[in-house]
């Protein structure tokens, strides 16, 4: 197995197109997430550096107002819904089960059904760049949405391919918790669970309860536009705070959805690096729980100068601060783990610890703004943009690469090279601190948000070049990661069963692993287990000859896919389509049910 | 030995960081739009704030680098190390749950006390000025100055220094922001709602303002300027503003104002005294007098107002003011002629 | 056919004991909750705001307010209370919606009843059961288009009001809620006809059908008493 050439990593005997269509392999869809979002990745990048060439001069003139709206717009959509969280889901796909010593995920059919919404969604999403793409920010503040103010289809589009998206997230975490809840291996007890696993069934639960706000916020809107309602528009006696509200509560918890998964990937890769168990694992397991709950109570910070009263603004900002004593706590347990190692610096690590002041960064700004008072100087200013990028381009983004170079002899048998992973790096983090620590400099001075243009002589022309060199800085450091990923694929297949000496069980399994994962499912007889096994001398059991049962590949989930999406179009084009789209839905929901998986 | 050098090289380095914030914090007050040059008590109250969030902030910024790269050099991978394996320690992690917890009392205890002073109601002689935020300019509606019930005007604010204003927030169409940093925090402009914010300025000067939440296309274009006056100053102007609009007597500008009440101006435009009495645009009765032109984007010149006035889109992408390609250009060189001499 | 594979009922082994697709099903409806939480919170924000008729329940309003509205609404607020002052009638028909809620309730007793004949090995009475469940849903929808057509015709639709707006969205979402759970029953009847019926899983299958239904049920519960019961 997986010896075969090529681009990417084949299993078993299916090869082929129809083979990638119809896979339920959580290890493939895994694969495909990370293609797809990656390359949503490159395209919110190039969005990004529009933007940063249209601002690097005053009165600059690359791009005119209308396009810089939908760019910026798009940038914030493609970036969050369309990379980051699905690159997060690429992870989960990938090591979730190998982490808990599962065979695939609990629903292997509805995963792929997660991946063909999530890829149909994004490129409908994305396809409005043809029309009119979205162009009132990703919180697309009510009435600028409304048919009055935002005649095009820009916002239909928005509306539909959040909607679809939804779906597919709702599908995909329900999916994650049910595995990590009901499938992990013997002895894997719950507090002996990788952070990183525990870190992603938070956020699975965050998923599933804070989408539907989003949900009913968007059908308000959907029919707002189209069906003749006022929900937020004030003519009519509708509410446009309204929106806000539901926008943030699920808007708030979805920052946490962003950066809780690397925060889990660093918590593997220290421990491991550092050759050393990771430090004060349950204060890191409860540190987590705790944002988790916390998420849902701070979501009007986003709020503080809509007119909120006093009170409500000093009740979440209280909440807002007390949210930083578990992140403080995390940032101290990964310090805590690095002390006393004996640290192995390549690239995986090198990302990994970059995370840590990086993040502290956009931790303590965030701090800074949870204040109302400075909120009412910093609330959509560049302060917030360099805020809110350190959270998830220094943090989430570099955890993310952490993971990349961690995990990549897994997913494929080969390393990736170091040295390219070095210039990979430190490129990625000069560009990273030259582009976002100007802007907290720029929102000092004063300049808002999401304008397309400023004027000569308000002294922002200097930091804004500054960043956009940045930009392109970073931008190169991520060439350098493209360009590492296709010369190592070329490369013959090195990678041992477990080349770091890492402690999961992810690594107790070939590089790549086989389509059924383990040929025997690894017993767990403490937290760290393959250390545990190490340091005891007890070797891996001996395969056996059981018959081990795969559930074989299914059509129906990118059809059932394929159906909501046509559901969706019907706003966008004429209802017929959606009419269509319901006897499709049906179709494969009853093949779905009837098919046999034993 | 190397370790050392090391960690001296760090601690170095984290000093220039520091220096360099230190700097940096202090040379973005002179900065036209700054944020940190307060000049107003409701400045004054989020600077005292921000001065002490921002100082923990570059403290534990530090802590946090140093932490990180002393570590980083002193674990480094040796063939003679052997990881120490500990799991946690009972003593430190109570430790570092407290400091963040009494950061956050430190950070909460300003906080409220300035949040308390912002948020309480006016003074009784506050002057009150209605903000109206339309696409993309803002309509200033000031009660009982210059000796008439209430004086409208647009995109230029005039206060009276050492004096409460007390704004009623509102807008026409969309969400808007009403931001003058170095005067105070910025309060959303709300359709289907009323927004309050008091402050009173301190210090006479100029003061540069802009909407903060996105608006739409030209929403980077929605500017506008504070001028806080003497008290008497103040009222010269207030005289000024509430009093109907020069009259012309040289021929060429009544020319002008016959021009300008016989095109489509007057559907959208005030000129008090005339029969220009639209509500859309803003007003115009003493437009001559304003130093900046659609919503501050550029100064008030006869040729950038001809300009504006030939083709308002151009300028400003999305402009409800729409071009006007068939006015004959004597007829634009008399109306803006007219419009520079309503000072 | 998936039932031909195993003799006996299957059981998978899962770290908690609980089938995965039960797990899934509860979680599922823990999401659904946030769904009409949402739905019901935003009902509330408007229903303490409304100006202008048809309103849910009798209130007294300034007469000047009714001017330019459409005469079907006028007829609303017929009863004069004082010089400035007239009553609008509510126009929530609390009797004939008790009905209504009286044949969802019953519908549960049905499903409860499908499940044990699926537990117990009685296919027919399982059949019957889930057939009358899925009639008396069909009712409750029969119920529903009576009362959307009735206000229709008082002058009431999505764009009147944010009680229209609000009321339709969030009742016509758990109609569709319904609405899939008749066809999510009608397709366990069809498939209970195959010649292995529901196979080994049977009480299994129409059990997770049954924590569908009673979740739709109770949430009208929870809005029959939140809209109707309670008066502006």
């Amino acid at each position: 197995m997986a010896t075969a050439a090529g681009t990417l990593p084949q299993y078993g005997t299916h090869t082929g197109l129809w083979s990638w269509i119809t896979t339920v392999d959580h290890k493939r869809i895994g694969t495909m997430y990370l293609v797809t979002s990656f390359s949503f990745f490159i395209l919110g990048g190039i969005e990004a550096l529009l933007i940063r060439s249209q601002l690097a001069v005053p009165d600059g003139n690359v791009i005119d107002a209308e396009l810089y709206n939908q760019l910026f717009s798009m940038h914030a959509l493609t970036m969050i819904f369309l990379a980051v969280m699905p690159m997060a889901a690429a992870f989960f796909n990938w090591m979730i089960p190998l982490m808990i010593g599962a065979r695939d995920v609990a629903f292997p059919r509805m995963n792929a059904l997660s991946y063909w919404l999530y890829l149909f969604g994004a490129l409908l999403l994305t396809s409005s760049f043809f029309f009119t793409a979205p162009n009132s920010g990703w919180f697309a503040y009510a009435p600028l949405t409304t048919l009055q103010y935002g005649p095009s289809q820009a916002m239909d589009f928005y509306v539909v391919g959040l909607l679809i998206l939804g779906i597919s997230s709702v599908a995909a975490s329900l999916n994650f918790a049910v595995t990590i809840i009901n499938m992990r291996a013997p002895g894997m007890t719950m507090m002996r669970l990788p952070v990183f696993v525990w870190m992603t069934l938070i956020i699975a639960f965050l998923l599933f309860l804070a989408l539907p706000p989003l949900t009913v916020g968007l059908i308000q809107l959907l029919f707002d536009r189209n069906f003749t309602t006022h929900f937020f528009i004030p003519d009519g006696g509708g509410d446009p705070i309204l929106w806000q509200h539901l926008f943030w509560v699920f808007g708030h918890p979805e920052v946490y959805i962003l950066i809780l998964p690397p925060m889990g990937i660093i918590s593997e890769v220290i421990p491991t690096f550092s050759r050393k168990p990771l430090f004060g694992y349950s204060a890191m397991v409860f540190a987590g729980i705790a944002i988790g709950f916390m998420s849902w109570a701070v979501w009007s910070h986003h709020m503080f100068t809509t007119g909120l009263n006093p009170i409500p603004r000093a009740i979440f900002a209280a909440n807002t601060m007390l949210i930083g004593v578990p992140t403080g706590i995390k940032i101290f347990n990964w310090l805590g783990t690095m002390y006393g190692g004996n640290i192995r610096f390549n690239t995986a690590m090198l990302f990994a610890v970059s995370f840590i002041p990086l993040f502290t960064i956009g931790g303590i700004s965030g701090v800074m703004h949870s204040s109302p008072p400075i909120d009412g100087q910093h609330q959509d200013t560049y302060f917030i943009v360099a805020h809110l990028h350190y959270v998830l381009v220094a943090g989430a983004v570099m955890g993310m690469f952490s993971g990349l170079y961690y995990w990549f002899p897994k997913m494929t048998g080969r390393f990736l090279n170091e040295t390219l992973g070095k210039w990979n790096f430190w490129l990625m983090f000069a560009g990273v601190n030259l582009t976002f620590f100007p802007m907290h400099f720029l929102g000092l001075a004063g300049m808002p948000r999401r304008i397309y243009t400023y004027a000569d002589g308000m002294d922002w022309g200097f930091w804004n070049a500054v960043a956009t060199i940045g930009a392109f800085t970073l931008a190169l450091g991520v060439l350098f990661f493209i360009i590492n990923v296709f010369a190592s694929l070329r490369k013959e297949p090195t990678a041992s069963d477990n080349p770091w000496d890492a402690p999961t069980l992810e690594w107790a399994t070939s590089s790549p692993p086989p389509e059924h994962d383990f040929d025997v499912v690894p017993p767990v007889r403490a937290r760290d287990p393959l250390w545990y096994d190490r340091d005891h001398g007890i070797a891996r059991p001996e395969p056996t000859d059981e018959h081990i049962h795969m559930p074989p590949p299914s059509y129906y989930p990118i059809l059932l896919a394929a159906g909501v999406l046509m559901l969706g179009l019907g706003p966008l084009s004429s209802l017929a389509v959606t009419a269509l789209g319901v006897p499709v839905i049906l179709y494969a929901i009853w093949g779905w049910a009837l098919e046999p998986t034993h | 030995m190397r370790q050392f050098v090391g960690m001296r090289r760090a601690i170095a380095a984290a000093a220039f960081v520091l220096l360099a914030f230190g700097l940096a914090a202090c040379s973005f007050s002179d900065a036209p739009q700054t944020t940190i040059a307060p000049r107003s008590d409701n400045a004054d109250s989020i600077q005292s704030v921000y001065v002490i969030v921002f100082w923990l902030a570059v403290v534990v910024f530090i802590g946090v680098m140093l932490a990180t790269i002393v570590f980083a050099l002193m674990f480094r991978e040796r063939a003679d190390r052997q990881a120490k394996q500990f799991h946690g320690n009972a003593r430190l992690e109570v430790l570092w749950t407290l400091i963040p917890v009494i950061i956050v009392v430190i950070i909460a205890v300003p906080t409220f006390n300035s949040l308390a002073e912002t948020s309480a109601a006016p003074p009784e002689d506050a002057l009150h000025v209605e903000v109206i935020g339309h696409q993309w300019w803002f309509e200033f509606r000031y009660d009982n100055v210059g000796g008439v019930e209430q004086v409208v005007s647009a995109n230029e604010l005039h206060l009276p220094v050492d004096r409460a204003v007390d704004f009623t927030l509102k807008s026409a169409d969309v969400i808007h922001s009403f931001w003058v940093p170095q005067l105070g925090g910025k309060v959303d402009l709300v359709p289907g709602h009323e927004n309050d914010l008091w402050f009173t300025p301190n210090t006479v000067g100029e003061y540069l303002g802009q909407c903060a939440e996105f608006c739409g296309d030209s929403h980077a274009l929605m500017r506008f300027r504070v001028f806080v006056h003497s008290q008497a100053d103040f009222e010269t102007w207030a005289q000024n503003e509430a009093s109907d609009a020069v009259e012309p007597t040289d021929e060429a500008i009544m020319a002008g104002q016959a021009a300008f009440l016989g095109n489509a101006c007057i559907g959208c435009h005030t000129v008090q005294g005339t029969t220009a009495v639209g509500q859309v645009g803003p007003n115009l009765s003493h437009v001559g007098a304003r130093t900046t032109l659609a919503a501050g984007i550029m100064d008030n010149t006869p040729e950038n107002m001809a300009n504006w006035i030939r083709n308002a889109p151009s300028i400003k992408p999305g402009s409800i003011m729409p071009a006007f390609p068939a006015l004959s250009d004597e007829d634009l060189q008399a109306i803006v002629a007219y419009l520079q001499s309503l000072k | 056919m998936a039932a031909e594979a195993h003799a006996a009922p299957v059981h998978h082994a899962t770290s908690t004991g609980t089938d995965n697709r039960k797990l899934l099903m509860w979680l599922f409806l823990a999401s659904e909750c946030l769904f009409f939480g949402s739905l019901i919170a935003s009902f509330l924000v408007f229903k303490a705001r409304m100006v202008l008729p048809p309103f849910p329940h009798a209130r007294e309003i300034d007469s000047s307010l009714l001017a330019g509205l459409p005469e079907v609404i006028q007829e609303q607020c017929a009863h004069v209370v004082s010089d400035t002052l007239v009553e609008c009638h509510g126009i929530l028909d609390i009797p004939v919606t008790s009905a209504s809620t009286f044949v969802l309730l019953g519908s549960s007793l049905a499903m409860v009843l499908a499940v044990y004949g699926a537990q117990h090995s009685r296919p027919g009475m399982m059949k019957a059961w889930l057939l009358i469940t899925a009639l008396l849903g069909l009712t409750f929808l029969g119920f529903q288009v009576y009362e959307f057509r009735t206000f229709g015709s008082e002058g009431l639709n999505l764009s009147t009001n944010q009680f229209g707006a609000s009321f339709f969205v969030l009742t016509g979402f758990h109609g569709t809620h319904v609405g899939v759970g008749v066809v999510y029953l009608l397709s366990l009847l069809a498939a209970s006809f195959r010649r292995n019926g529901l196979g080994p899983e049977a009480g299994f299958h129409v059990e997770t059908a049954g924590l569908y239904w009673h979740f739709v049920d109770i949430v009208w519960i929870v809005i029959f008493t939140v809209l109707y019961l309670i008066p502006s």
